[in-house]
């Protein structure tokens, strides 16, 4: 999965993003956005939800819609784990994320640091890459050893009523 | 857009509201001054405050229409037209506040056409007015400029001056006012209009200066008391008030833990606190309904006259509060129901005249809080729903067949009209009868845990009640556990608990659909778990939580219920929004997150399945009823109470015996009875066999043997058609039906001959060596169901099919398929066309022996199955004819396979 060349050196800004990462996937989420880091815990499946979604929590007296990084990206459940919701909670991490008013968590494997980061380690996205995740991202940074894949937020929590039935079905299978 | 204009539109939008209102009434008592008085006042705080903000069009015509009130203030006579105008006026007002609302600005136009009008009234008197603008007040003129007050613009401002000179609400004494006559210098009023003045404003100071000026002190006193907050302040609040209940609760929880806590009794207190908390927050979310009521004078007043109906509004317990959540949802339901009762509902008055009412027909709305709950009535004295023409429209738009609509009551019949598009109004009118609507009103109020009811009497009026919950906020809710997760009910919606299971009472199936007997009825019951997509237990144990949306009655079998809580209801996320069984979330005392179910989303997915099969039920019971008219039943009781059944045509006898003539051979009871021993088997495993006393028996026989049905008691023999309700998937009983209103278990006899003798079906035939597959056919499920069992006791292995098209289907399919029993005369095609279909259609099937049932044997049958080489004709009860039949086609059967041939059955 090698950036296509387009190593035009702008200059310009730098952009401060929260790394997560999911299955050694380093992924960047803009800092503006992220509203909170926690432990998810106490997680409450909901039946019948599009399964994305990996239920409700409790944080601080609001309650939070959690939603799976993992399953988002249609990426293979976490090896030796069981499709169990509860179960891939245990060991994560939650990313506090807003939009219409509501509050979402974002399950991920693990937080990592603050990275700033300007123009000019920044790529668009790879035309090979899955559909799915180019729907999903904005851009790839070439940071040393590895990429950091930056996911657009509002994209991210654009889902499930529209194809609700279809993610049902998908569920039920 | 800064905070003074955003602070201004809102209290303008207000106001306006409150002169609306006012001026109807002020128009029906044109002589209280209180009203004028307040009216007056806001008119101009409104002109004053638009001076102030720039706002000249808005002033112009603010200005213009308190010249007018001014005027009725110094004794002019309020017209209707005087009134209507003013009221366009404000609708002129409100419409370019919501442009200024929308825009920041003001809007550009002129209103010349207004202001001429109101000026032209003021100087000239309603009675004088040609009043040009008051039918057209909404066209805008094309005027250039908005500054058209010249001709009264010095007068306006004496006016005015006047008006500030005159002594304040407080000290005021309208007796004063006479005194201090404007000085208008246009005196072209008409010396009529003057006389009528000046006789208007000596008598009302007589009349009504003390109780104006008692009214204008509490209105004083009453002002100060409110001030206006952000909504979402408030929900802030209630958020973190919720936020301190979960904690307090956490901290009782600890508490509880600890005997000796020191913590105690600061606690206590502060979970007083809390929730004293708690409630003070609540009631700032609730308003009075009147809120929701403001708009309704005007509304009526103005169908009254688009109308030319004469129509009272009656409004009683407008201060019965609510949440404010609520209250919106049901405005506009309010609205359009009283527009409905106005315009449907009251007749004309011409009518009304002629059937002796009085001729201003009246609308009542009245609130009042009942329990949880709060009930809302529209009521009207008009000529009620006219029931025929609904019936007649229910079943012209197949809502209903019609004898089911001859069946329904009155009450059951008026719910038509909240169907979609359903009028039965002969003319649409401009204010309703084009059938929209009344389906939004139900759906509205259900959608907030709403139920609506009609009464209607003809000629006597039609009364709507709302029974809607007080807050949406805060619900009493059941905690409940179905699977490893618990959810929250809410109770308006529940009526009782029962226990299920083993050692309860059991929870019965009926095609795999679970149903609870409850006091005599069947009651549907979903499993919560089945529901939500988890597979439902194998057996139904925990708790049934009998529920009720509406007339609809359901059970929701849970695993386990808690406790009941007061839960603060959280809205869905958007994208969980879409599950109808979710009506939101919660968090509870432990701090955990539980959904709550939606009883209406629920009782939905109930009907669904519901409705099918009560749609079966019907085809069954038109099928039986096509197949043959009554049925003679005994009725008895056995077992747990329930009645059980069992067609009279199977009873040999009945009789009573003495308990102790019972003997037991071999673990088996049996008495001698004519001489011969005769084996009893009880007709439920409930019943005990008495051992003193009488017992009564059902006593059936086949032939030399003979079998007593232990029964608790015989209660009656009817002859009733047979609905089967439902068709139970127990191999002991039949169905259930409702028999003289009471619901019934239909027995199946072939269950229980067996249990008394081992040999009972077999015997009579020779064993054979394997079970050959038969397949039955007959489009009424009912004797598909009865004649099942018989058959596969008759040792048959047996596939049904429920008409010839797809007997036809599973012939082809079915290979193992030997012998073919069908019903006859089957709508559509009937079982001689399959049987004519079978002879051509292969060897195989070409030399099936087939068995007809029949109804009736008549000559033609005979003739027409002996061309198509029918076996057999065995009459439709006939159950030992059939079984003989049956059993001579397998000894041919047998023969003809030693012979190891083709036997072509004769």
């Amino acid at each position: 999965m090698k950036a296509a060349n387009a190593n035009g050196a702008e200059t310009g800004p730098t952009e401060d993003f929260v790394t997560v990462h999911v299955d050694g996937v380093l992924f960047g989420l803009a800092i503006e956005r992220v509203h909170d880091v926690f432990v998810p815990s106490g997680v409450t499946p909901v039946p019948l939800a599009p399964p994305e979604i990996v239920g409700l929590l409790n944080l601080r007296g609001r309650v939070v819609t959690a939603l799976c990084l993992r399953r988002r990206l249609g990426m293979a459940p976490a090896a030796a784990r069981t499709e169990g919701e509860a179960t891939v909670t245990d060991r994560g991490m939650a990313i506090g994320l807003e939009q219409g008013g509501e509050t979402f968590a974002l399950i991920v494997d693990g937080v990592g640091e603050v990275l700033k980061l300007g123009a000019d380690t920044r790529e668009s996205v790879p035309i090979n890459l899955d559909a799915r995740w180019r729907d999903l991202t904005t851009g790839v940074h070439r940071l040393e050893g590895r990429l950091l894949v930056i996911l657009d937020v509002d994209s991210l929590l654009d889902f499930g009523a529209k194809d609700s039935r279809g993610a049902r079905g998908a569920e039920a299978a | 857009m800064d905070d003074l204009l955003r602070e201004f539109l809102t209290e303008s939008a207000e106001h306006l509201d409150t002169v609306d209102t006012e001026l109807v009434r002020f128009e029906q008592d044109p002589n209280n001054e209180t009203i004028l008085r307040n009216i007056f006042r806001l008119v101009h705080t409104i002109k004053g405050t638009c001076g102030f903000l720039g706002l000249p069009r808005l002033e112009a015509l603010a200005h213009a229409a308190e010249t007018l009130m001014g005027r009725f203030r110094d004794g002019m006579p309020v017209s209707s037209a005087s009134v209507t105008l003013i009221l366009a006026t404000l609708d002129r007002l409100k419409a370019i506040l919501a442009d200024l609302e929308a825009t920041g600005s003001e809007p550009t136009g002129a209103d010349s056409d207004l202001i001429e009008a109101l000026e032209y009234m003021a100087e000239h008197g309603t009675g004088a007015a040609p009043a040009p603008a008051v039918i057209v007040p909404e066209i805008v003129l094309p005027e250039p400029v908005s500054r058209e007050l010249k001709p009264g613009e010095v007068t306006l401002d004496d006016l005015e001056a006047a008006f500030l000179a005159a002594p304040g609400p407080d000290e005021m004494d309208f007796g004063s006012v006479p005194a201090l006559p404007a000085p208008e210098p246009v005196k072209a009023e008409a010396p009529k209009a003057e006389a009528k003045v000046e006789a208007k404003a000596e008598a009302k100071p007589e009349v009504h200066a003390p109780v104006a000026a008692a009214e204008g002190e509490t209105n004083h006193n009453n002002k100060v008391q409110t001030i206006r907050v952000n909504v979402d302040t408030l929900e802030h609040l209630m958020t973190m008030v919720s936020e301190l209940v979960l904690t307090r609760n956490q901290l009782l929880e600890i508490a509880r833990r600890h005997e000796d806590s020191a913590y105690k009794v600061p606690l206590q207190r502060l979970s007083h606190v809390t929730a004293e908390l708690q409630e003070g927050v609540m009631k700032t979310r609730m308003q009075p309904i009147g809120n929701a009521w403001q708009k309704l004078p005007r509304v009526v007043r103005d169908l009254s006259a688009e109308l030319g109906k004469q129509i009272e509004l009656v409004m009683q317990g407008a201060e019965t509060e609510l949440d404010r959540q609520v209250l919106e949802v049901i405005k506009d339901p309010l609205t359009h129901m009283v527009r409905n009762s106005a315009d449907h509902g009251l007749e004309s008055t011409a009518q009304r005249v002629a059937a002796g009412k009085p001729a201003r027909g009246s609308i009542r709305l009245s609130a009042f809080h009942e329990g949880g709950t709060i009930t809302i009535e529209i009521a009207d004295d008009g000529k009620g729903l006219d029931l025929a023409a609904i019936r007649r429209k229910a079943v012209e738009r197949s809502l209903a067949s019609q004898a089911d609509v001859d069946r329904m009551t009155d009450a059951q019949v008026a719910k038509f009209i909240f169907h979609a598009g359903f009028s039965t109004a002969a003319a649409v009118t401009s204010v309703s009868g084009r059938g929209v609507g009344m389906d939004v009103v139900k759906t509205n109020i259900e959608t907030i845990g709403g139920v609506i009811d009609i009464a209607t009497q003809a000629g006597k009026g039609t009364v709507f009640t709302i029974k809607i919950p007080l807050t949406l906020a805060i619900v009493a809710a059941l905690i409940v556990r179905a699977g490893e997760q618990r959810f929250a009910l809410p109770q308006v919606a529940v009526l009782e608990l029962v226990r299920v299971g083993a050692n309860a009472q059991p929870v019965e199936y009926i095609n795999g659909s679970p149903v609870l007997r409850l006091r005599e009825r069947l009651l549907p019951i979903v499993s919560l778990t089945g529901l939500l997509g988890a597979e439902a237990a194998a057996e139904a144990t925990g708790f049934v939580v009998v529920a009720q949306v509406g007339r609809q009655r359901f059970g929701i079998l849970v695993d386990e219920v808690f406790h009941t809580e007061e839960i603060v209801v959280k809205p869905m996320s958007a994208k969980l929004r879409h599950i109808p069984l979710f009506a939101g979330n919660t968090i509870l005392g432990d701090g955990a997150v539980v959904l709550i179910v939606d009883p209406n989303g629920v009782a939905n997915q109930v009907a669904q399945g519901a409705q099918a099969s009560a749609g079966q039920a019907e085809a069954e019971a038109e099928a039986a009823d096509a197949a043959e008219a009554t049925t003679t039943l005994l009725v008895f009781k056995g077992g747990g109470g329930g009645f059980k059944a069992v067609p009279l045509s199977l009873v040999t006898r009945l009789e009573e015996i003495e308990g102790d003539k019972v003997e037991w051979l071999g673990g088996r009871p049996l008495i001698q009875y004519r001489g011969r021993l005769m084996p009893l088997v009880p007709a439920d495993d409930g019943i005990a066999i008495k051992s003193e006393g009488r017992q009564a028996l059902v006593v059936f026989s086949d032939g030399e043997r003979a079998m007593g049905l232990v029964v608790d008691e015989i209660v009656d023999i009817v002859e009733e058609r047979l609905d089967i309700e439902i068709a139970a998937d127990r191999s002991d009983l039949i169905g259930s039906a409702v028999l003289r209103g009471r619901a019934t278990d239909i027995i199946n006899i072939a269950h229980f001959l067996p249990m008394a003798y081992d040999d009972w079906a077999r015997g009579p035939r020779k064993a054979q060596k394997q079970a050959s597959t038969l397949l039955l056919v007959d489009d009424s499920a009912f004797f598909r169901d009865m004649l099942s069992p018989v058959l596969k006791a008759a040792g048959f292995h047996v596939v049904t099919a429920g008409s010839a098209d797809e007997a036809m289907a599973t012939l082809q399919a079915d290979q193992r398929i030997s012998v073919v029993v069908t019903d006859l005369d089957m709508p559509g095609r009937s079982g001689f066309d399959l049987v004519g279909a079978m002879r051509h259609g292969g060897e195989r099937l070409a030399g099936m022996p087939v068995v007809g049932l029949s109804g009736s044997v008549g000559a033609e049958a005979v003739e027409r199955a002996r061309t198509l080489a029918i076996t057999d004709l065995v009459a439709k009860f006939d159950r030992s004819g059939l079984v003989a039949a049956l059993g001579e086609i397998g000894a041919s059967a047998e023969e003809a396979e030693t012979q190891n041939g083709v036997a072509r059955a004769a």
